[in-house]
């Protein structure tokens, strides 16, 4: 039996573990959970996995303690770790079979018509719960604010819904959406998002009505700082930003520098305020990413920054391994923005304490190489080989060029050539690419043994 | 003078203490580090950042960045082995502080040449510059300037400076007036740079920007930094704009054209220029050329 749950609750989630624990009494075992993320708030699926009460995740997020436990080979069956745009295309597909639908929700009608505003825990949007209500046997509204019919306009519709269920309080508001995310004040992230900024205008997709995403990580986030005087500079205006939205984008959003926004993710209360706005549209995972839709907009998408864990000389990206072989990140849109994106750049420093980010062989992929375009570091900017129209058009600019494999060598210099990490042969999580097909296995680290 | 052509708008002190700040600091792209061994680095730890430091310079590829060690002071026990390690691992310059005259500079510089005779480097390579934190020291800066064919710089030192004076840190700084004044008249004096003091307040980035406008009028050739992000801040501040570039590309077009046509009178963008307005249009190219600014070829 496969249950679902979306993670528009964030760290504030109180719904999946709610529902696990009257899972775990009910001593229903075998279950697979399909969640669109799983973070530190579902931490109860731990004792769940260990007794069996679930022996199959379908995830984007893996990481904390569950992510400890999936590496250590507990769960019976191995983790499909899946991009927010996979998730969708597997539920559409017929690859995931949803038998409950466990949908939060910040308010509902009693006929389940619900939405991701209002209420006393505001997620601004349901966008990853679109198709868990359009294609799973039973869906379940789970609120703790029932509001007057019709609630309108409705993330979920009430002719999908089977129940509403009212308690006390769906989740926290205070980790829902954290406050505002500061912008940088660290120089490293901040001259790595100048470069980044500097390779887009020099791109040649810099045109008045572009579209870009960022990610909510300090170097995507400040590029959207250097993003405006570039925009100013040109005079330009960017027709739409996407995605997971922060304050950032609301603010080039107000002040009239991004036309609209789309938004299948509100990261903070200003992203949740925005969201409530003309202009600041709701999409769903599958508008946002799936792969064999005809119309995801990260097919439209000019640019998206994306941050990496690795990186490996064929332009290779994980962001779902620690460098020690332990589960620790989430694909979300990575694979999917830098598929459809004309231009993906990957921003991460060179160096994390001793760990090389560039080197050989990433410890697994999430996104293939052939996807994504430059890598920015605090070292250098390299680009990919099979984008020179990109090199010709850095050639006369200031951006540091520098090859993948000089960034490597240079890592190597100063952090030393890292150990292969040693791996026992069970299979613990394997990574879908957003198009269904196996991308890598992740096996136990012998570490954990 | 110590000549060479490297820039020097921004030197930012690193402690050497702290490994992770040493590893790579040349990814902020001062144009020259100070690896501290004085006042940062606790009592306790001076051995262990001396080694630090020789690692750091011997296996550590700065690129390009210029790489200074502050040394503990002349009448401390720990200058010789400072000295020693820095000489040793290569630095290009050693930077003395509390230097009050030039008797100090010269026994520096002794120290200096046995070092490099010590570990086979050539005698006289290694720069120095002076650190002046008394009002002696700014009463001898000229003499301090020129006591050694090694001196690149002089530098106000302020915290000190202030004390000694029985003077009071102001925003406007009022209180180092004399001080920045008599440094600079004896560094053009004697054709040393001239470096002015840290600016503490590092979330004040417009107090910053101010000062640095202010000293960059007086003509200081640039700052000592405490934090990565003063950098930027700082070259931006030192860079030509484009209209000095502009206008300094004029006056050297001009004056070739009115060389070539016998004329000795000019008039740029509106303005008469003499002749004494070319070194400071040149000073204008070469520093935006080092800058990575100005491609023509005026220079």
């Amino acid at each position: 039996m496969t249950i679902s749950f979306h993670h528009h609750l964030r760290d504030g989630d109180y719904v999946v573990n709610m529902v696990m624990k009257e899972i775990h009494k009910l001593g229903i075992k075998d279950l697979t959970v399909c969640a669109s993320s799983l973070g530190k708030a579902h931490d109860y699926l731990v004792p769940c996995i260990e007794d069996g009460t679930v022996t199959g995740i379908s995830t984007s997020g893996i990481r904390d303690e569950i992510g400890e436990v999936v590496s250590k080979g507990k769960l019976k069956h191995p983790a499909v770790i899946r991009s927010h745009g996979g998730r969708a295309r597997a539920i559409e597909d017929g690859t995931i079979k949803i038998d409950v639908a466990f949908i939060g929700a910040s308010t509902s009608d009693v006929y389940g018509n619900a939405s991701g505003k209002g209420g006393k825990s505001d997620t601004g949007v349901l966008s990853y719960a679109d198709g868990d209500a359009k294609y799973a046997n039973r869906v379940v509204v789970i609120t703790d604010t029932i509001v007057a019919s019709p609630n309108f306009p409705a993330s979920i519709e009430g002719v999908d819904v089977d129940y509403v269920v009212k308690v006390d309080s769906i989740g926290d508001p205070a980790k829902i959406a954290t406050g505002a995310l500061r912008l940088t004040k660290d120089t490293r992230e901040l001259n790595m998002a100048r470069e980044v900024a500097k390779c887009m205008y020099h791109s040649g997709y810099f045109k008045d009505g572009f579209s870009f995403q960022t990610g909510a990580g300090g170097s995507s986030l400040a590029t959207t700082v250097f993003l405006k005087d570039y925009m100013q500079q040109a005079d330009i205006k960017c027709g739409w930003a996407m995605g997971g939205v922060t304050e950032p984008i609301v603010d080039l959003f107000k002040a009239g520098f991004v036309n609209k926004v789309l938004d299948d993710q509100s990261f903070d209360l200003a992203a949740v305020a925005s969201a409530h706005q003309p202009g600041h549209f709701e999409i769903s995972a599958s508008q946002y990413a799936n792969p064999f839709n005809k119309g995801a907009f990260v097919n439209q998408l000019n640019f998206v920054i994306l941050g990496a864990l690795e990186v490996d000389t064929d332009f290779n990206v994980n962001v779902v391994q620690g460098s020690n072989g332990v589960l620790r990140g989430a694909p979300g849109g990575h694979p999917d923005t830098a598929a459809g994106a004309d231009v993906t750049i990957i921003v991460a420093p060179l160096i994390r304490s001793r760990m090389p980010t560039v080197r050989d062989r990433v410890t697994s992929i999430t996104t293939p190489g052939e996807s994504v375009d430059i890598i920015v570091t605090d070292y250098g900017v390299a680009v990919n080989p099979n984008r020179q129209d990109l090199l010709a058009a850095f050639k006369d600019t200031t951006i540091p060029l520098k090859t993948i494999e000089e960034l490597r060598d240079l890592a190597y210099q100063y952090a030393g050539k890292p150990a292969p990490v040693e791996f026992d042969d069970q299979v613990v999580a394997l990574v879908e690419y957003r198009d269904g097909t196996i991308i890598d296995t992740i096996r136990k680290p012998k570490h954990l043994n | 003078m110590a000549v060479t052509n490297h820039i020097r708008r921004s030197m930012i002190f690193l402690n050497t203490q702290r490994a992770a700040l040493v590893k790579e600091a040349f990814v902020y792209h001062p144009d020259c580090v100070i690896f501290d061994l004085e006042d940062a680095v606790a009592e306790g730890e001076k051995d262990s950042a001396r080694i630090q430091l020789y690692q750091t310079l011997k296996n550590v590829d700065y690129q390009g960045v210029e790489r200074w060690v502050r040394v503990n002071a002349l009448d401390s026990d720990l200058i010789n082995e400072d000295i020693r390690a820095a000489v040793a691992g290569g630095a290009e310059g050693i930077r003395l502080p509390k230097t009050e005259t030039a008797a100090e500079v010269q026994a520096a510089a002794d120290k200096i040449a046995a070092a490099e005779t010590e570990f086979n480097r050539p005698v006289g390579k290694t720069m120095m510059m002076a650190a002046l934190e008394s009002p002696l020291g700014i009463m001898n800066a000229y003499e301090i300037a020129t006591a050694s064919d090694r001196m690149m710089g002089i530098a106000l030192s302020a915290g000190d400076y202030t004390r000694t004076m029985h003077a009071k840190r102001t925003v406007a700084g009022t209180e180092l007036f004399g001080a920045r004044s008599q440094m600079l008249i004896a560094a053009r004096a004697a054709g040393v740079m001239a470096f002015a003091t840290v600016y503490t307040d590092t979330d004040n980035e417009a107090g910053f920007v101010d000062e640095l406008r202010l000293i960059k009028d007086m003509g200081f050739d640039g700052k000592s930094c405490i934090n990565p992000k003063q950098i930027g801040v700082t070259h931006a501040v030192f860079n030509p704009s484009a209209a000095e570039i502009k206008h300094a590309e004029h006056v050297m077009q001009a004056v070739a054209d009115s060389k070539a046509n016998g004329v000795g009178v000019l008039t740029v963008d509106g303005k008469m220029v003499d002749i004494a307005w070319v070194e400071g249009a040149q000073r204008t190219l070469k520093l935006a050329q080092a800058a990575g600014i100005y491609k023509g070829a005026l220079v």
